[in-house]
């Protein structure tokens, strides 16, 4: 059967209703961002003209890096929930006696997740951006405006979140926790932060070519996570919590 | 789609129990096996098209298994089955499954959307065309249009059950599997829900249905199967019965007979008595004409005993194994008659579902213990 629109659509509304009506993920999308938001914020501002060029950009450095920060935390926290949140509350069933394909169901979890993440990323990131440009001193808000982190931060922040999201659903697919699966998940989304910062704090050098590797890796893998975390998840496994025998519905993204 | 007609009666209309074409599922040696464990061990039947088949069984009997196996949630080790027409496997699950619905036993709602869109949800699933119409008739068959934007947060269990229940009937399924479809519904619902089944059965839908409550079943399906992991027994209601339990009737007077024995020696059709309401072990039924072994002074059992009423002549029961009832009550009679007794009432023996059930698998489990 065909890959179908309309069955990754509804995933995708549904998931997006009920992100609203959830106090949980509203605060953990909304504090989160803030408290990333507001330290580089406070760093930036508190900058004074005659700061050595040295520590500001040191300083820049890092208030660039933290808004990567929201990418990773939110999507891993919100995927890491999204199947064996499920699970727990005995939705999943339901939706495993219908058509939808394992790709579909997880395109569209995923699509929900990525949507907001870098929504809310982004809209942080300009935000931090604007206000230091109205309230920095000139010279600390050219830096900032010129520093070559900020470019690399817009590409980087749907790649990242992407990572982290794939990562998410996937140790989503086989826990049977969902704060083991959160805690997991989280830990898992740092390995590409960890690259970021070593570029962030120049101890790779940021060079455009190994800038672009990086973020053509991350884009391939996130192309293909989906099809690879289809692979582990498993009707017969979600639904009884054993291991599957041959023959399995996962076959074939059933 | 129409709404609840209320009928919850007897089966009328026998089930063609032809397998092959006409059959709705085939399934054929299935066997699950998780780990040391098995779930499910070489189950064999058929359902007929628009029958109502009970699948009963204690707790970890394995029918939830076996339904999930039909409805393509897990894989079988071995056997194979076909559903709706179409053969069980990976290659054609999801053909399965948009021909099929499947109730479990948890309603398995969102509980922060409300009731229409959850069943949205759904239908877009199953990629239904006029969603709004179809949502609005499956409410309308359940009883539920007028909570239809509530929260399923807000609703009660039995509410719940009956939005779970709307949802199957969402892509006009050919065949429905209903694991305990009204499991904490108060007697007005699980009518109405009985009468859906019925509904859903003149249209010609098969139900698959599980269920602990074998007064349900005895009223609701056309056959039943009784499994604790393998298939103990298939057929009618009333054939099970009559399988398992010889024929018989029960014989009440206003005073125990002070000779029994000779009362009911040689009638025709009458195999055997005993006294009513004394335990099988104590009471190995003798044959007709055979002395019964009673302590000196004891009478019949009366199943007024346990009242606590005064003292003096009460009720006393009998229950005669017979061939035939119909021949052996007209002898009976005329034969208390003849013995000066005064007969309350003569009646022939009805067995329970409940019967058959605890039989087999009191049989079961007494074999495997």
């Amino acid at each position: 059967m065909s890959m179908s629109a309309t069955r990754i659509g509804a995933v995708i509304r549904k998931e997006l209703s009920e992100f609203r009506r959830n106090r949980f993920i509203l605060v953990t999308a909304t504090i989160l961002p803030i408290v990333f938001l507001i330290s580089p914020t406070v760093t930036i501002l508190a900058i004074k003209a005659s700061t050595a060029s040295t520590v500001l950009d040191r300083r820049v450095d890092t208030s660039l890096f933290l808004p990567l920060l929201i990418p990773v935390f939110v999507p891993a926290l919100l995927s890491a929930y999204a199947v064996v949140g499920e699970r727990e509350q005995g939705t999943l069933e339901p939706v495993l006696t219908t058509p939808v394909s394992a790709v579909e169901f997880l395109l569209g979890k995923a699509t929900a997740i990525f949507m907001p993440a870098v929504g809310v990323a982004y809209l942080m990131f300009g935000v931090f951006v604007a206000i230091t440009q109205i309230g920095a001193v000139p010279a600390v808000a050219t830096a900032v405006l010129h520093a070559p982190q900020l470019p690399a931060a817009l590409v980087f922040i749907p790649l990242l979140a992407g990572w982290a999201i794939w990562v998410g659903l996937a140790i989503s697919a086989r826990a049977t926790d969902t704060r083991v699966s959160q805690q997991l998940s989280t830990l898992a989304s740092l390995p590409p932060l960890a690259v970021a910062a070593l570029f962030s704090f120049n101890v790779i050098s940021p060079t455009f070519a190994v800038a672009a590797a990086f973020a053509g890796g991350l884009l391939v893998i996130d192309g293909l996570a989906c099809f690879a975390v289809a692979r582990v998840f498993d009707r017969e496994r979600l639904i009884t919590g054993t291991k599957p025998t041959s023959g399995s519905y996962r076959t074939r993204g059933a | 789609m129409s709404a609840v007609s209320g009928s919850s009666s007897s089966p009328t209309r026998p089930p063609e129990s032809a397998p092959g074409a006409a059959a709705a599922i085939e399934v054929s040696h299935l066997t699950k096996v998780f780990g040391p464990r098995t779930a499910v061990a070489d189950v064999s039947f058929t359902v007929a098209r628009g029958e109502v088949f009970g699948f009963l069984g204690p707790n970890g009997a394995g029918k939830t298994t076996t339904v999930r196996m039909l409805g393509t949630l897990i894989a079988p080790t071995s056997g194979s089955a076909v559903v709706a027409g179409i053969s069980l496997g990976p290659a054609r699950a999801a053909e399965i499954r948009q021909h099929i619905s499947i109730m479990p036993e948890a309603p398995g709602l969102y509980r922060r959307l409300t009731v229409t869109e959850n069943l949205d949800f759904f239908a877009r699933l199953y990629g239904l065309p006029r969603r709004e119409q179809r949502i609005a008739e499956a409410l309308a068959a359940v009883g539920l249009s007028d909570r239809a934007h509530d929260l399923t947060a807000n609703l009660s269990k039995g509410l719940r059950q009956r939005a779970a229940l709307a949802r199957t009937l969402l892509n006009d399924p050919s065949v429905m599997f209903l694991d305990e479809p009204t499991s904490g519904l108060d007697p007005v619902a699980a009518h109405e829900v009985h009468g859906l089944i019925g509904t859903l059965r003149d249209r010609g839908v098969t139900i698959f249905l599980t269920t602990h409550r074998l007064d349900e079943a005895q009223r609701l399906c056309d056959r039943v199967a009784i499994m604790n992991t393998s298939l103990l027994t298939i057929g009618r209601p009333d054939e099970l019965r009559q399988k398992l339990f010889n024929r018989s009737l029960a014989v009440t007077t206003v005073a125990p007979l002070a000779r029994p024995d000779q009362v009911f020696a040689g009638l025709p059709g009458v195999q055997s008595w005993q006294t009513a309401d004394q335990p099988a072990d104590q009471s190995a039924a003798r044959p007709a004409g055979q002395s019964a072994a009673r302590p000196a002074g004891q009478s019949a059992a009366r199943p007024s005993d346990r009242s606590g009423g005064p003292a003096g002549p009460r009720p006393a029961g009998y229950v005669l194994t017979v061939s035939d009832p119909a021949q052996a009550a007209p002898a009976v009679t005329r034969a208390l008659v003849a013995a000066g007794a005064d007969v309350l009432s003569i009646a022939e023996s009805q067995h329970s579902l409940e019967d058959v059930y605890l039989e087999l698998i009191d049989d079961t489990e007494g074999r495997t213990r």
